[in-house]
């Protein structure tokens, strides 16, 4: 848990506060993302918590080791620092030093022995899904990517509870940015740390954050809530333009594929007899249905007017399946993946490509519908 | 696997060229060296007054090896000396509080380094006497500024993204300097202590009209007797001496690249 109480930063010599009178608490094992336009005093927020900075007035208090909320400004910076994982955009590693030297950073501080380093190292490495081998280059042997990677894992060295993030994805390729994001994501949900996330982006905030934070120059708290409500219900203008027009698409970012499909979909065996699987569609009304094998496998679909008048085993007439969904894609990308592939309905399968469900865009448009109905009838 | 690569990329690194320039140059000199003993040096008469006003021994090898062992001498214990007095106070000014500072120290500096090295023997042969004290000193005056530059720009050069990551990851300042800092910064600092090094060379030569020795003396000796033979030998074997410092130093520094792609 990270709580903000009242906290507010003016620099020296300034008139006016980078951060106003900030109040919010992070709950353990969340992701709050701090958004807001350059200069809102997002960098400065985060720097309070580690103690880069000084807060002019206000308290901050994380929970330690022994499961306590304690002051920041009451504990040792240097212990406070080590205690807590920091990774920044420009990744700040060390160039004179290998990349396990790098990881091994705090670890070496805290005087771990150098075994249990180069077992952490590779884990983390690993973790990151990056090569072993890699712990013995140096950062310029690494790709822009690979370094965020390893600006992250130095950062979870240690394993702690609390992370500051800032813009820690900001300085790679969309492409690049989206993967980790999601390899980020999928690591969270095993690691639950709690983590202070800045970002200038309102989709990256909105995809990572638990909560989100929006600031506004001044250092102005303007909303603190999900990214649901925050979507749903922009406590102001301000947010309102911040989140932009397209917030109702926006929010299909939050929903995932599991939460709408069609998880009994029809469906037909590949050792099916033909004319008993045209007498299944067309009593579902479907013209054509995907195909799995004993162990729910997708094989591919069949199209009933492939099969009419026809004679033997389903899997005789397949076609392959030209894309598959998983289970936690969020329905952006599923409407994405199924303009590209322009299919009515696609299949959804889990880790093991197991058919689970059926989604059209139809489920999509309802959910839409449903979500704005829901955010409009509150409002009122 | 890597250590192999890296082997058989070093190897193929090292080319014809590479062979050329470590080793035209000191051969160059040392043939030019034999020119300059055998022309020059050989054809001053023993007992004449050239040979006189050289010193009581015998002109030949002893002469040169013992002139240039001197010239040696003063340059490495005023660099080293200058190196002990310059790291610390180039560290220093780099420091929070002396930071504002730093382009002040600087610019005293410049200023010293800009009056002729013969009048700062001049002035302080007064108070410190002649030989090899007075001329010692004096060069370590020369070498400081070169070092204490260095060694700030070095660390001011360092990447504030990496001093910040250190800082926020928990490390002191004592760590981030010793760990951090120095090592990056010492490239940009050995090039400080190199020019030193080469500038001292020369002035070196100027110790020998305070009795310090050293190649200079040649030099001194010729001046009056109008033998530009001798002139030459202690001229061209300062300049060789310059050159070989340099050419060995660069090497060195060559070794001490640090993989500085941003990261
Ligand atoms: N050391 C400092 N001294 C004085 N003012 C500062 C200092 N650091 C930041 N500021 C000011 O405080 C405000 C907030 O800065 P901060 O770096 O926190 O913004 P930010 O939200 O992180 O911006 P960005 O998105 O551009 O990174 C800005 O107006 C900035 O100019
Ligand atoms: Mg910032």
């Amino acid at each position: 848990m990270i709580k903000f109480e009242n906290v507010t930063k003016i620099y020296p010599g300034m008139s006016s506060p980078a951060v106003d009178n900030l109040s919010f608490t992070v709950p353990t094992g969340e992701i709050c993302t701090i958004v807001g336009p350059s200069g809102c005093g997002k960098t400065t927020a985060m720097k309070l918590v580690n103690r880069l900075i000084d807060a002019t007035d206000g308290a901050i208090h994380v929970l330690d080791e022994r499961d306590e909320m304690s002051n920041v400004l009451e504990m040792d910076p240097i212990q406070l620092r080590r205690s807590i994982g920091y990774i920044i955009q420009q990744i700040g590693l060390f160039p004179h030093r290998t990349i396990l030297e790098n990881i091994g950073t705090v670890p070496q501080l805290l005087d771990w022995d150098e075994a249990r380093i180069r077992h952490r190292a590779e884990e983390l490495v690993t973790m990151m899904n990056m090569p072993v081998d890699f712990l013995e280059r140096y950062p310029h042997e690494l790709s822009g990517g690979q370094r965020q990677r390893i600006g992250v894992a130095r950062g979870m060295a240690t394993d702690p509870p609390v992370m500051l993030m800032d813009e820690p994805f900001g300085a790679i390729d969309p492409i690049n940015r989206n993967i980790l994001q999601n390899e980020f994501l999928r690591l969270q949900q095993e690691i639950k740390k709690t983590i202070l996330f800045v970002t200038h982006d309102i989709d990256e905030a909105i995809k990572m954050g638990d909560k989100i934070c929006i600031l506004n120059v001044g250092g102005l708290l303007e909303q603190y809530d999900s990214p649901a409500n925050i979507l749903a219900y922009p406590a102001n203008e301000f947010v309102e333009d911040f989140v932009g027009a397209d917030r109702a698409l926006k929010r299909l970012n939050l929903v995932r594929v599991e939460e709408v499909m069609n998880s009994r979909p029809p469906l037909l065996q590949a050792t099916q007899d033909v004319k008993q699987a045209v007498g299944f569609m067309t009593e579902k009304k479907i013209r054509f249905a995907y195909v799995v094998d004993a162990a729910q496998t997708l094989k591919g679909y069949v199209r009933v007017k492939d099969l009419k008048g026809k004679t033997g085993w389903v899997e005789e007439y397949l076609e392959p399946a030209a894309t598959s969904i998983q289970l936690t894609t969020n329905l952006k990308d599923a409407l994405s993946e199924m303009l590209v592939v322009d299919y009515a309905n696609v299949c959804v399968v889990d880790g093991q490509n197991r058919v689970r469900g059926l989604i059209d865009t139809k489920m999509i448009h309802e959910s839409v519908i449903e979500s704005n109905a829901v955010a409009e009838g509150e409002e009122v | 696997m890597k250590e192999d690569t890296n082997f058989w990329q070093r190897l193929r690194r090292i080319t014809i060229k590479d062979m050329m320039s470590w080793t035209v140059i000191p051969v160059l000199m040392i043939i030019v060296s034999v020119l300059v003993y055998n022309r020059l040096l050989l054809t001053i008469e023993p007992g004449s007054m050239e040979a006189n006003m050289l010193g009581s021994y015998e002109i030949g090898f002893k002469r040169v090896g013992d002139a240039i062992t001197e010239h040696l001498r003063l340059i490495l214990v005023s660099t080293s000396l200058a190196i002990a007095v310059a790291v610390p106070a180039g560290i220093l000014i780099t420091r929070q509080g002396f930071r504002d500072f730093s382009g002040l120290i600087l610019g005293v500096a410049n200023v010293g380094q800009s009056v002729p090295s013969i009048a700062i023997l001049a002035v302080f042969m007064g108070i410190l006497g002649i030989g090899f004290k007075t001329a010692v000193f004096a060069l370590w005056l020369y070498a400081l500024l070169p070092i204490v530059r260095n060694t700030a720009i070095g660390i001011e050069e360092v990447d504030p993204n990496v001093i910040e990551a250190a800082t926020g990851m928990g490390m002191t300042s004592r760590q981030i300097l010793l760990q951090i800092e120095l090592p990056l910064s010492f490239p940009v600092m050995f090039a400080g202590m190199r020019t030193a090094a080469v500038i001292n060379v020369g002035t070196a030569a100027l110790g020998a009209f305070i009795g310090a020795g050293g190649l200079g003396t040649f030099i001194i000796a010729g001046i009056p007797l109008m033998r530009d033979s001798l002139i030459l030998v202690g001229a061209i074997l300062t300049a060789i001496m310059a050159i070989l410092v340099d050419f060995i130093l660069g090497k060195i520094q060559d070794r001490l690249v640090v993989p500085t792609a941003s990261a």
